[in-house]
């Protein structure tokens, strides 16, 4: 379609056949702008990265000899399943835990809400490292556990300091701790749902059950996925928490080298390229995640290009990606 | 013998401001009702007590002699527990002004979730009733799509086939075509002439007069919480009785 020129519209009287640009008439080609800033931001991350790749290499102090010797050591690649170990069953603890108490945040009964709502304010509220050591030290509060009924009689009993292990100390800290965080965020994609998806499974006659499970949790899911992703993502190096514990992941695992060898920054490179590797694989099993449950949602419809340039995209931070569990 | 839908002295407050007031309804059995009136008159409220999305501070509903939300036991109405409120919704279909369908299910799934999960119908018989009802609402190839991919008239379409795919014994509409673009109206009210003419006892909350005068067996007028005047919709049109009803309708008509 030809576009009138903005000198047409104005001056000429609004006849039909003046407003379309006669044939005759020449398009001026675009120019192209030259951007300084854009040149001198160029320049100056280049530098940078130059500068970098120099005191990586010419330092010898990194021991990069050292880094590659120790990267698949028996005791590291423990630590590193020891990390993964601890990770996935806090997280999945702290998920599960979230959900009941996200449910319970829309509870009708203020009891239920009021409950769900203290929680998140204690465990939220404290730092995680001393719930660790809290846990940890369970034994000296209660000398001896039993699990039984209420006020009746007890199935198990004994001697907490065999039950609270190190292990044990550090899930239940790590989970207890994260369910605090999952409940607002799996709260907020609750919230996210439009009230009208509860209205219509109940006059479908769905129970108020079938309805949070078939209807509401589902599609709060895709607002809940993102920032899970980031919350096991941040598990996986809050982890290194419990190394105070005494606990061997892999942060524990690189100090007991180097509390021998002395060879403390190349250990740590170590630590930090398999916390690196594993967040990178997350990321990328958050990104294919994401775009499932995107399904029927044309803002979330597949993305273009091949496996490679989707890795890259699943790598790169989006900033459009709802933050839920901050406040 | 009494009506099929049976309204009587129901009361509904939010907080201090009275929504409903004493509000008593008779509707036929296979007759079409439509309700008109000025926003915030009460006539959405009244329809969500009909199907217990709004619970009643005063009266009942009936609907073919049981009681909505409540049973009597002890010369007392005693509220449903949740399982049998359910129950009672799933035999009253409701029709939303914005389609309320399940974006994360396609448009089949979004039918036959409820026959399959409340009623136990097998998933292969709850398919084919359900493309049987696209065939009657003219989405006969929209099966497989997401409602995120439709207009909203074939939104509304599929809201109205997913309702009756529960075999309802009362549809509920509320301001069906309110939201829809103006040359979309029509095949959404076509769809719910055709239900009219099989016999469906319709509850229509409408803004449609036309839909309202040609179809309708009878004719609400609600304002301020109450119903102000009721009758033929040709008589209610033509010749209102009451000053309120002249004024609403001067303004639409």
């Amino acid at each position: 379609m030809a576009m009138p020129s903005v000198d047409a519209v104005h001056t000429t009287p609004p006849s039909g056949a003046e407003r379309t640009a006669s044939p005759a008439e020449k398009v001026p080609p675009l120019a192209h702008r030259v951007r300084p800033a854009r040149v001198l931001a160029v320049i100056a991350v280049g530098l940078g990265a130059a500068m970098l790749v120099h005191a990586l290499v010419t330092n010898p102090n990194f021991q990069w000899s050292v880094v590659g010797q120790y990267l698949t050591t028996n005791t590291i690649v423990v630590g590193v399943l020891t990390t993964l170990e601890l990770t996935v069953l806090s997280m999945a603890i702290g998920i599960a835990l979230g959900v009941v108490l996200g449910v319970m945040s829309q509870s009708a009964n203020a009891l239920v809400s009021g409950a769900g709502w203290l929680y998140v304010w204690f465990f939220r509220g404290t730092p995680l490292l001393v719930q660790i050591i809290f846990w940890y030290n369970l034994a000296s509060l209660y000398p001896k556990v039993s699990v039984g009924i209420p006020f009746g009689p007890s199935f198990v009993h004994g001697a907490t300091n065999s039950m609270i292990t190190p292990f044990a100390a550090a899930v239940l800290s790590l989970g207890l701790n994260e369910g605090a965080y999952m409940a607002e965020i799996v709260r907020g994609g609750l919230l996210g749902v439009d009230r009208g998806q509860a209205e219509a499974a109940h006059s479908l006659g769905l129970t108020r059950f079938q309805a949070m499970r078939r209807i509401i949790l589902p599609q709060a899911m895709r607002l809940i996925v993102p920032p899970t992703g980031n919350q096991t993502i941040s598990m996986l190096k809050s982890t290194a928490l419990v190394s105070v514990i005494s606990m061997t992941e892999l942060l524990h695992a690189v100090q007991q080298i180097y509390a021998t060898t002395y060879q403390t920054i190349p250990l740590l490179i170590v630590a930090s390229l398999w916390y690196l590797a594993v967040t990178s694989v997350l990321s990328v099993g958050q990104y294919f995640l994401e775009r499932k449950l995107g399904r029927g949602n044309r803002s979330h419809a597949s993305g273009r290009g091949g496996l490679v340039r989707q890795i890259i995209r699943a790598l790169r931070v989006r900033p459009d990606s709802p933050e839920v569990s901050a406040s | 013998m009494s009506a099929f839908v049976e309204i009587r002295g129901v009361d509904k407050n939010y907080g201090f401001a009275k929504v409903l007031h004493g509000v008593d309804l008779d509707v036929a059995r296979s007759s079409v009702t439509c309700i008109i009136g000025p926003s915030g008159s009460g006539k959405t409220t009244l329809l969500r007590c009909i199907n217990q999305l709004e619970l009643l501070d005063k009266g009942y509903v009936r609907v073919d002699g049981c009681y909505i939300g409540y049973k009597l036991r002890g010369g007392k109405l005693h509220q449903l527990s949740g399982r049998e409120a359910a129950r009672e919704r799933a035999d009253i279909g409701m029709v939303f002004q914005r389609f309320n369908l399940f974006p994360h299910k396609t448009v089949l799934d979004n039918i036959i979730e409820a026959p399959v999960l409340v009623r136990g119908v097998s998933k292969a018989e709850a398919r084919e009733r359900a493309h049987r009802l696209l065939d009657r609402v003219n989405l006969r190839d929209k099966a497989d799509a997401y409602p995120s991919q439709l207009s909203g008239g074939q939104q509304q379409r599929v809201a109205i086939a997913r309702a009756l795919a529960m075999e309802p014994k009362l549809m509920l509409f509320d301001e069906p075509t309110s939201a829809l673009d103006p040359e979309l109206v029509g095949d959404v009210l076509d769809v719910m002439r055709d239900l009219a003419a099989t016999g469906m006892t319709m509850i229509v909350v409408t803004h449609e007069m036309g839909f309202a005068r040609e179809v309708a067996d009878h004719l609400v007028f609600m304002s301020d919480g109450v119903i102000v005047e009721q009758g033929h919709p040709r008589e209610v049109l033509a010749a209102p009785k009451q000053d309120r009803t002249r004024a609403f309708l001067s303004k639409v008509l």
